[in-house]
């Protein structure tokens, strides 16, 4: 989706305000919308390219106005509800109607096991690859109402493969519920000119994580 | 949530809006009494991320790969499983990438889209990270970004912005300083910042370094 959330080459944002000795959490809030995200996020329901599309049908005006764990509580309240594991009701009166039955529950023994493992987005599938290095590409001009990890920034221009990653989840139809869609995952290298015109520097240049359903060749 | 009259949260960038403090509470109760979280699980998740996991991993890896030939040569070729090695590993760092600075080539990561960051190496990502003004302009304008943190690069340095649109994770490895040469392993792991792994610092010799 073309939300507020992409926003890569936008202007007006303000300074970097870097913090010294920041500390991992600002309030106790912010432990705890924390980890009821990641506990949650544990039960099954969704997955993480869904809980990433949560947080990008935040509305704009809220979203620039929200801070980061406000922005995950929005989200977890979405996917609460849409999942069906919680209703409106019980999220504005705090009083639930019901036990909910998650596919699975995060124990605190688990806890160190389960952050080891991870939960890979790499698939043994055997896939052809579309590209190798070196081969130029562009990168469609794609517009999705729904959840897509196509930059706007980089679409209908040109770049460069630059690696092979290998297979992987596909999130744009992952976090929709359409699949994982398994298929390779390229840096493909844009020019810092190609981007942004003729006013950047001739050298630099942006990679970008793109997947063979964002790229043709050029 | 509509009463937003903490405007500009100087010196606060967590700040909530008036009852978020509440509102998560509320829904940690729901939650927990619906049975769908373990309240100690959360605790772990938070004693984790909050206490031992964090840029100090990251930095170990970076020293090793400066005192270890070899160890660097895995590192570059098969980032997760020489990280590995050192028994960093999982979520949010499933696959890892480390991009080597060179005298020619700065790295720089970022995630234009959300936030993502190499938790098992680097820990939870500083505000800054995730904020508006550095994801959208760290791929548009990289050296401005690096001069407001303090970095002036010479025109002659080739930058890389890595924009972190996948499950890959980005880790960057910094140039060894200079005057470091009697340093230990973990001598030279305690100069190495966060920053300097994210991209937006180099690291600096021990006399003259400010940490982050």
């Amino acid at each position: 989706m073309n939300g507020v959330h992409d926003m890569g080459g936008m202007h007006g944002m303000g300074p970097i305000a870097r913090e010294a000795r920041e500390p991992v959490f600002h309030h106790e809030w912010e432990r705890r919308a924390f980890a009821l995200t990641v506990a949650a996020g544990f039960s099954g329901e969704w997955n993480i390219d869904m809980a990433r599309h949560a947080r990008e049908r935040i509305p704009p005006a809220r979203y620039l106005a929200s801070s980061y764990y406000e922005k995950w509580l929005l989200g977890l309240e979405l996917l609460l509800l849409e999942t069906g594991l919680v209703t409106r009701d019980e999220i504005e009166t705090g009083r639930r109607h019901g036990m909910a039955s998650p596919k699975r529950v995060l124990k605190a023994a688990d806890v160190g096991k389960v952050l080891l493992k991870g939960g890979p987005a790499r698939l043994p599938d055997s896939v052809p690859p579309r590209f190798k290095p070196g081969d130029r590409v562009v990168a469609r001009n794609l517009n999705p109402v729904g959840h897509t990890r196509l930059p706007r920034y980089v679409r209908g221009k040109r770049g460069a493969i630059d690696r092979d990653y290998g297979v992987f989840i596909f999130p744009d139809t992952h976090a929709m519920g359409q699949g994982k869609k398994p298929q390779h995952l390229y840096s493909v290298r844009f020019a810092a000119r190609e981007l942004w015109g003729p006013e950047a520097s001739p050298r630099d240049a942006v990679y970008v994580d793109l997947w063979d359903d964002h790229l043709d060749p050029a | 949530m509509s009463d937003h009259h903490d405007h500009d949260h100087a010196g606060a960038p967590g700040s909530p809006l008036p009852e978020t403090d509440l509102r998560v509470r509320a829904l940690e109760s729901l939650l927990v009494e619906k049975g769908l979280v373990d309240p100690a699980a959360l605790d772990a998740l938070i004693d984790t991320y909050e206490t031992k996991v964090g840029p100090r991993n990251g930095a170990r890896v970076v020293a090793r790969a400066w005192v270890d030939p070899a160890y660097k040569a895995r590192l570059l070729e098969d980032a997760s499983s020489a990280i590995a090695e050192l028994g960093y590993m999982g979520r949010q760092g499933e696959d890892m990438v480390v991009l080597e600075n060179t005298p020619k080539i700065h790295n720089l990561v970022v995630c234009t889209l959300c936030s993502c960051y190499p938790w098992p190496v680097l820990g939870l990502p500083p505000v800054w990270y995730k904020s508006a003004p550095y994801r959208s302009r760290a791929v548009l304008d990289p050296r401005g970004v690096l001069r407001e943190c303090g970095l002036e690069l010479p025109q002659d340095v080739e930058v890389r912005v890595w924009d972190s649109t996948s499950e890959v994770r980005y880790l960057v490895l910094p140039e060894r300083p200079e005057e470091t040469e009697g340093l230990s392993e973990e001598a030279l792991a305690q100069l190495v910042t966060r920053d300097s792994m994210i991209g937006v610092a180099t690291v600096t010799p021990p006399t003259r370094g400010s940490r982050r």
